[in-house]
């Protein structure tokens, strides 16, 4: 009978891998620390004990081979996932993503599929500074050939990474650390979060929120606060950047005929810049008011508190920008 | 090692089937029928062929830029390669990969990279995958003395060290890096003193001796499929053209090149079957003819494959 529990986002990325795990055997997790540390944050805690060494690997400080193992893994008919940690040390796999995993199926004429899934965390919030707090998802994006999944509490951590370790494409899945500890109602039965389909979490007529990631706690206070003042928001959390659900933001924005792109990362060429021109692009005549975009500013991450507050976009910069637009 | 009279043969035939190949691909890329670059591996023959010899249909291989002389003599069909590279949709990889991004999966030529360097961090998931289903098959990354300047040589040596991979390391030292000689880019004599910082066991042989390749690939692969993890082998050879065709190659010295062309693999094993009353210079010849019609057919093949559509561009993005 189906039914609930209470799960943190911890461990329902946990329970979705152990899942997976149980259901098919070429499934295995790769990286620093997942086997017999648990996790460098605790999110692969007891895997090694169910499934054995030989599918939980610890691995040298090696993050391009890390990925790199895992693309030829994949190539060769297995479905690995990979964690690499901060989302900063993504940069040193850049090169296997973006040259290697993204290309291989399209490049060998459709010789080969490369099934696997990289998990990175974002930290944003933690004052761990600038080389482990970023938001690097715009990057992979702009990739053809690659998935990219955000997820934002239990019940869509747990559905996408299922749906990440079933997909036959190179999935990178970025999750929050501030979330790690957020719990939620969750289903006990299997089900996954399809990918490339947003969700509308709240409902509204006056403006559309499209919040990525962790920004959607942000986003559902500030729609709660704005209710208050008699501002109905309709919540969209996006749950994938790559490829990106417009269909869903169109048929929000017909509605509302207002958008705010709320996410951590930067303004500048960040996803909020994509969605803002397809809405020019096809929805120019619905728009009451220009696509506003709620997001960090053209500089570096502060480990100091004060600055780095002032970094990450929040539900207060959300009010603030909403009202603007509904003077 | 005894070295049976087939293999012997068969190691001669190989040779001559990637010299020729390469030879004819020369003339027509200089012709301007060929779109794209290309980088030609005559010279290197013998390490292409004493390895792939040692290996199954089921093992496999990834290959540098300069990677048709391991893919043919692994057993890649000429003419889908031959299409490939001319960018034919009857191509084994649709016309969209060319030379240095070629793939033919289903001999185990898991892929030539554009990246120097790249394959070895790839070819540690094969391995890994290969040992993860508890097979005795093996896998070989190829790269020259340029690629273990590279981030991905170390980290690659080491994991493949510690999760004891069957992974055999082949460095063909073919005496440049692009354009600059090994003297001025690698600190030692012999880049697989390297393999002993890793706990790794390593060869060095002549890479213009096919037998002496062949023999050492026949330690590694029996290693690697008993289990006993990753191999480096060294080859000391010469790479006859340039970095890529069209190169002037003014940065070597006056009279290298015939110096080399004097120590040709393939003439030096010819000379030695010969010695050995194991061929004969008909039956040479009789090969030579029967690998120019085989790529003939190819060059044939290719041309007469069409174009890939435009809307070969938007598919097999995703699976």
């Amino acid at each position: 009978m189906a039914g609930t529990k209470t799960l943190n986002v911890q461990w329902a990325i946990n329970e979705a891998i152990k899942e997976e795990m149980e259901r098919d055997p070429s499934v295995f997790i790769v990286g620093e620390d997942v086997g017999k540390p648990g996790g460098p944050f605790g999110v692969t805690r007891g895997l090694i004990d169910q499934f054995g060494a030989g599918r939980c690997v610890d691995t040298p400080i090696s993050e391009g081979a890390i990925v790199g193992l895992c693309v030829g893994a994949a190539a060769s008919g297995l479905r690995p996932v990979a964690e690499i940690m901060f989302m900063n040390f993504i940069t040193l796999t850049v090169e296997e993503f973006y040259n290697q995993a993204s290309k291989m199926r399209w490049m060998f004429g459709g010789q080969v599929k490369v099934p696997m899934v990289v998990r990175a965390m974002t930290a944003g919030g933690f004052g761990a500074g600038p080389h482990h707090s970023s938001s690097l998802e715009a990057w992979f994006a702009s990739m053809p050939g690659m998935k990219v999944v955000m997820p934002s509490n239990s019940y869509t951590a747990k559905g996408l990474m299922k749906a990440a370790i079933r997909d036959d494409n190179p999935v990178l899945y970025v999750e929050p650390l501030s979330s790690y500890k957020l719990k939620m109602e969750i289903p006990t039965d299997d089900y996954i979060c399809p990918i490339g389909k947003a969700m509308v979490t709240r409902e509204g007529k006056d403006i559309t929120i499209v919040s990525i990631g962790r920004m959607l706690q942000e986003a559902m206070k500030a729609a709660d606060k704005l209710k208050a003042d008699g501002i109905e928001a309709e919540v969209i959390d996006l749950l994938c950047v790559n490829p990106i659900d417009m269909d869903t933001i169109y048929a929000s924005v017909k509605k509302t005929n207002r958008c705010v792109i709320i996410h951590e990362a930067k303004k500048v060429m960040g996803v909020g810049a994509e969605i803002a021109a397809n809405l020019q692009e096809n929805l120019f005549d619905w728009l009451d008011a220009p696509v506003a975009r709620v997001a960090a500013p053209f500089t570096h991450i502060a480990f100091q508190p004060k600055l780095e507050k002032h970094y990450f976009p929040d539900a207060d910069k959300l009010i603030a920008q909403v009202k603007k637009m509904i003077g | 090692m005894k070295i049976s009279k087939d293999t012997k043969i068969d190691l001669l035939k190989r040779m001559i089937r990637v010299r020729t190949f390469e030879d004819d691909t020369t003339k027509i890329f200089s012709g301007g029928e060929m779109p794209g670059f290309l980088h030609l591996s005559q010279g290197e023959d013998a390490v292409a062929v004493g390895t792939c010899a040692n290996l199954r249909l089921e093992d496999a291989i990834y290959t540098t830029h300069r990677g048709h002389g391991c893919i043919i003599a692994k057993g890649a069909d000429l003419k889908p390669m031959m299409a490939e590279l001319f960018g034919r949709i009857a191509g084994c990889c649709k016309g969209r990969a060319g030379s240095m991004h070629f793939a033919d999966v289903k001999t185990g030529c898991m892929g030539s990279n554009g990246i120097v360097g790249e394959g070895m961090r790839i070819a540690l998931g094969t391995a890994f995958a290969q040992q993860y289903n508890k097979t005795d098959n093996c896998t070989a990354v190829y790269f020259g003395e340029g690629a273990t300047g590279t981030g991905s040589f170390h980290e690659s040596m080491n994991m493949a060290a510690i999760l004891k991979l069957p992974l055999i390391f082949v460095c063909s030292i073919n005496l440049y890096a692009q354009m600059t000689p090994k003297s001025d880019h690698v600190s030692i004599e012999n880049v697989s003193d390297r393999a002993a910082g890793y706990g790794m066991p390593s060869i060095i042989a002549d890479g213009n001796d096919v037998e002496a390749v062949y023999e050492a690939m026949a330690k590694a692969v029996k290693h690697a499929r008993e289990g006993k993890g990753p191999y480096m082998l060294e080859f000391k050879t010469y790479r006859h053209h340039g970095h890529f065709e069209g190169d002037p190659c003014n940065y070597r010295p006056a009279g290298e090149l015939e110096e080399w062309k004097k120590k040709d693999p393939i003439m030096l094993y010819e000379k030695k079957l010969t010695k050995e009353g194991v061929v004969d210079e008909k039956a040479i010849q009789a090969v030579r003819d029967a690998v120019k019609k085989e790529v003939d057919e190819a060059v044939d093949f290719a041309r007469k494959s069409p174009q890939p559509e435009i809307e070969e561009l938007y598919v097999d993005i995703l699976a």
